[in-house]
């Protein structure tokens, strides 16, 4: 019961912030409301998104917002019903690349030592894989390259640049006093990692998430542009796929490209747009100044 | 009487904070004579730093010179451009920083950066440059060896008389010291104020010396101010501040200092700490720390009243000069 | 006589500098023995290279020793991964700035430190024993200096907190490794006022490490004079001040900047270069510098000479009074 106060008190925080930077709560808006799109996408599609019924090569009108694709599909219908996959890789590959940039990153930099050189050393060999055609003969291979292999493949590969990252951070706060003091007073090493050596790079950990997540976004719409993955399911990537395979952009179906680009950069944008209030959450010298309910005075050095 | 070289007029600094407006310094004036060797003593936040840049033209925003003038040799260096303000650097004025480490790039070696300076102001041939080079570091005792080292080669210590060396390369009047001992051992300390001591009487310069720690150039300035707060409370002949301070900042200043000598004493300090500079108070900025406040001190800023060469910013010691 | 409460012996601490191949190694603390009483401060004095953080960082448990031992309250200090026992010498760090995580709030160090070293206390106990220690180092209202994070408070008072959180293991000596020298002028006499006040009032002992004789005097009982490692001179404070032994200290007093002394020409040819420390040969390693220096001081390390009961100093012309 107690956690659950905290961590609602944790998301009340967080949302206190975001209400307060606009930029933050512009890149929450757009978040919030693609993940209700791809929540409910019925709410907002008009009509089937596979349904090849209406007229090819429809332009923009009332009845079809974006207009029909060459085989007589709504573009709008595609275009919602293509974000719940788009938005769930994000969101997935962003969390579990996170989760193995921050374990082997700082670990690493803690830890020093032999550890430190063969953790590094494992990271740089991954990091320097290419990724895209790796990806391409992995999903090749395999027989019905179905979504969870995506997702693997897309963590597997996408969190080296990250554990770079944040090993050099943790590297740089190893030696703060505050982490010997923290020692010095008897606290264990799994305490000092999780409580006092992580909180200070929570800005830093929170944007190689949203970082991955638009990694996962560009990469899976690249590896679905050129046919891998299900080219039947409902997403932005295979959207572009079967634009490009009908010439939609020299034929007058324009928006059957431009669209899924659209919405990749929009998810792109509010990704980006959310990191600048987790700067101040990292760094609370950042955050404006706190007045004291009491005595109305700026809470500054005193 | 010669005019004096550096003339620091109403000079008023302030940073643009979310806040509001910081004034870091507040109507600062005082003039320097050729050769002079002026101390600006005060404690973070005072604002010395601030104006050392100030008068050197090196501040950048969110630091503004919102007032004032700093006349050198005549010329107000406030309006000068930038290209014309490049022709004194160096040449008339240059710049010694708090931490040579911090200032020396750490990838190139002495000489480079030696090099550097004399062909970004003047048009020597390599071979003056390399004499000049050596020459400066002779002058701090330096052996010519060390312009093939790197900075983290040297100790402390010849790092910042390195960087004295440089400040000399092209024999300026004026040259302008941030804090440049605070980050060296006692025995480097007087070493170095005295390397600047003996280099002033055979070069000539003038020195404008910022630091916290006044007690390092007690013996070696001739005029002190003191600062607090973004104004100058005190200015006058070095003895004469320490050993009889009018202005109670100073006083309490003075009484922080335990010794190696006489009896000993319990201190006090000055409990308490600076004033907000985006919303001062409207009186003098000391008065709630300072143990002879009075009404008027709230009320009413103090100006700096000149006395037979000597400053002080403070409503009581007037009252007593007029009674 | 009663047993010292800290005695150090023979403590050594020696680095691998270089790299792989390199056979450098730097004596940071070589052969170091002192010791702390029951309500004393000792200042343990010395500049750059003198190895005076090694020995903090020794003594908080960070580096093990290379050699020597080290007992405390008649103990000999053996397993420092042990958890409790680190709370035994808790250390205030020199650094106001640093010493706080910028991203917890300021008292979070304090209440942890409760909670690891008084079991017995529930969160309503260990909230007011924190304000009781904030209140003791000067921090009033304690309560309100709870709900701070590090950049809302000054240098004086995070330097105070350092204090507050070392008192909460209710230890019986606190090792400082130069508490005051980032702080102010104005702000300094009262943190040291308030190390005075620990040793009076709660008994407490002190190892002040820092590099300004004039705060050591105000401050300390004793003080240990290192140099290169090595201590050169020991002695009750009033003793060494008076009439320093050792050609090192009595350098260090002439250069002490003070206003109210006039400068002396002792040293001034002394640049300051910092000690020989990497693989240094045999002899004297303040030789180099010292004015006194002869031949003999060259072949092997001073012996102590003993001056009086209570100081002692590492000169081979050193002589007992």
């Amino acid at each position: 019961m107690k956690s659950f106060a905290k961590a609602w008190a944790i998301l009340g925080h967080v949302l206190h912030f975001i209400r307060r930077d606009k930029k933050a709560a512009v890149g929450a808006a757009i978040l919030f409301l693609l993940l209700v799109v791809s929540v409910f996408p019925s709410w907002f599609m008009p009509d089937n998104p596979s349904a090849e019924v209406f007229t090819p090569g429809f332009g923009v009108s009332w009845s079809h917002l974006l207009g029909t694709t060459s085989y007589g599909q709504d573009i709008f219908s595609q275009l919602i019903a293509g974000t719940r996959q788009s938005v769930t890789i994000a969101l997935l590959v962003g969390f579990f690349s996170t989760v193995l940039s921050v374990v082997i990153g700082i670990s690493a930099a803690y830890l020093g030592g032999w550890a430190d050189n063969s953790l590094s050393m494992f990271t740089d060999v991954v990091l320097v894989i290419p990724t895209f055609p790796l990806i391409i003969v992995i999903t090749s291979y395999v027989r019905n390259a179905g979504f969870w292999l995506l997702i693997f493949v897309l963590v597997m590969t996408g969190w080296s640049y990250g554990a770079r990252q944040l090993r050099v951070q943790a590297l740089s706060l190893r030696n703060r006093d505050y982490l010997l003091a923290a020692r010095a007073r008897g606290e264990s090493s799994l305490y000092v990692i999780f409580f006092e050596l992580i909180p200070p790079m929570t800005s830093l950990i929170v944007a190689n998430f949203l970082g991955a997540a638009l990694y996962a976004v560009l990469t899976a719409a690249g590896l679905q542009f050129v046919g891998l993955g299900n080219i039947q399911a409902q997403s932005w990537g295979t959207m572009l796929y079967w634009a490009q395979n009908n010439a939609a952009l020299g034929t007058g179906m324009a928006l059957w490209a431009l669209a899924p680009g659209a919405a990749i950069a929009l998810l792109g944008t509010a990704f980006a747009l959310l990191n600048y209030a987790f700067d101040e959450i990292g760094n609370p010298a950042l955050r404006p100044v706190r007045v004291d309910s009491k005595t109305k005075k700026r809470m500054v050095r005193s | 009487m010669n005019a004096p070289i550096l003339s620091v007029r109403n000079l008023t600094v302030e940073y643009t904070t979310p806040a509001g407006a910081a004034r870091a310094i507040n109507d600062v004036s005082f003039d320097l004579a050729e050769g002079e060797f002026l101390a600006i003593v005060g404690e973070s936040g005072c604002g010395k730093s601030t104006l050392l840049f100030a008068i050197a033209q090196l501040l950048s925003y969110p630091a503004e010179t919102v007032a004032g003038s700093v006349f050198f040799k005549g010329v107000d260096l406030v309006s000068l451009s930038a290209e014309d303000l490049r022709r004194h650097r160096w040449r008339d004025i240059s710049v010694v920083m708090q931490s040579a480490m911090n200032a020396f790039n750490p990838i190139l070696t002495i000489e480079a950066q030696l090099a550097d300076a004399c062909r970004a102001h003047t048009d020597w041939n390599g071979k003056k440059i390399a004499a000049r080079s050596a020459e400066v570091l002779g002058m701090v005792a330096i052996d010519a060896v060390h312009l093939k080292s790197y900075p983290f080669q040297l100790s402390g210590g010849m790092r910042q008389r390195a960087m004295i060396a440089m400040a000399l390369l092209l024999e300026p009047k004026l040259v302008i010291m941030d804090e440049p001992t605070s980050a060296l051992d006692v025995v480097a300390q007087r070493s170095l104020m005295r390397q600047v001591q003996t280099l002033r009487h055979e070069l000539g310069f003038a020195v404008l010396f910022v630091t916290h720690d006044m007690s390092v150039v007690s013996h070696f300035s001739d005029r002190l101010a003191v600062m607090y707060a973004g104004e100058v409370v005190e200015l006058g002949a070095t003895r004469g501040v320490f050993d009889h301070p009018q202005h109670p900042y100073s006083q309490g200043l003075m009484d922080a200092f335990p010794s190696l000598v006489g009896d000993y004493r319990q201190l006090t300090g000055i409990p308490g700490a600076p004033p907000s500079l985006i919303a001062p108070p409207p009186g003098c900025h000391f008065a709630d720390r300072c143990p002879c406040v009075f009404d008027e001190c709230r009320v009413t800023k103090p100006d700096l009243i000149d006395k037979d060469g000597y400053e002080v910013r403070c409503h009581l010691v007037h009252r007593k000069a007029n009674s | 006589m009663t047993e010292p409460l800290l005695q150090i012996q023979g403590l050594s601490r020696s680095f691998h500098v270089g790299g792989f191949r390199s056979r450098g190694v730097l004596h940071a603390v070589d052969e170091v023995n002192f010791d702390v009483n029951a309500g004393e401060i000792v200042a343990l004095v010395g500049e750059s290279g003198s190895g005076k953080s090694t020995i903090a960082r020794v003594l908080a448990g960070i580096y093990r020793p290379s050699n020597g031992s080290i007992i405390f309250e008649g103990r000999p200090l053996t397993n420092r991964s042990n958890r409790s026992a680190r709370g035994q010498m808790p250390m205030v760090f020199q650094d106001p700035f640093g010493s706080f995580n910028p991203v917890l709030r300021a008292a979070h160090g304090l209440l942890r430190s409760l909670a690891l070293h008084c079991p017995e206390l529930n969160a309503a106990q260990r909230k007011n024993e924190a304000v009781r220690l904030l209140e003791k180092v000067g921090l009033s209202p304690g309560a309100d200096v709870l709900t701070r994070y590090p950049h809302e408070l000054s240098g004086g008072q995070r330097q105070r907190l350092g204090f507050a959180q070392a008192l909460s293991s209710h230890p019986s000596l606190i090792v400082a490794d130069e508490p005051v020298s980032m702080l102010d002028v104005s702000i300094r006499i009262g943190l040291l006022n308030v190390m005075k006040e620990l040793r009076d009032d709660e008994g407490v002992s002190m190892l002040y490490i820092t590099h300004d004789l004039a705060s050591a005097r105000y401050v300390a009982d004793r003080m240990v004079v290192l140099y290169a490692g090595m201590i050169v001179e020991e002695g009750r404070i009033d003793e060494v001040i008076r009439s320093p032994q050792h050609p090192y200290t009595r350098l260090l007093m002439a250069t002490a900047p003070d206003p109210r002394l006039a400068p002396s020409d002792l040293g001034s040819d002394d640049l300051g270069e910092p000690p020989k420390v990497i693989n240094p040969g045999p002899g004297c390693r303040f030789a180099p510098r010292c004015p006194l220096v002869s031949e003999r001081c060259l072949v092997a390390t001073p012996a102590m000479v003993q001056i009086t009961p209570t100081q002692r100093a590492a000169c081979i012309e050193a002589k007992a009074e």
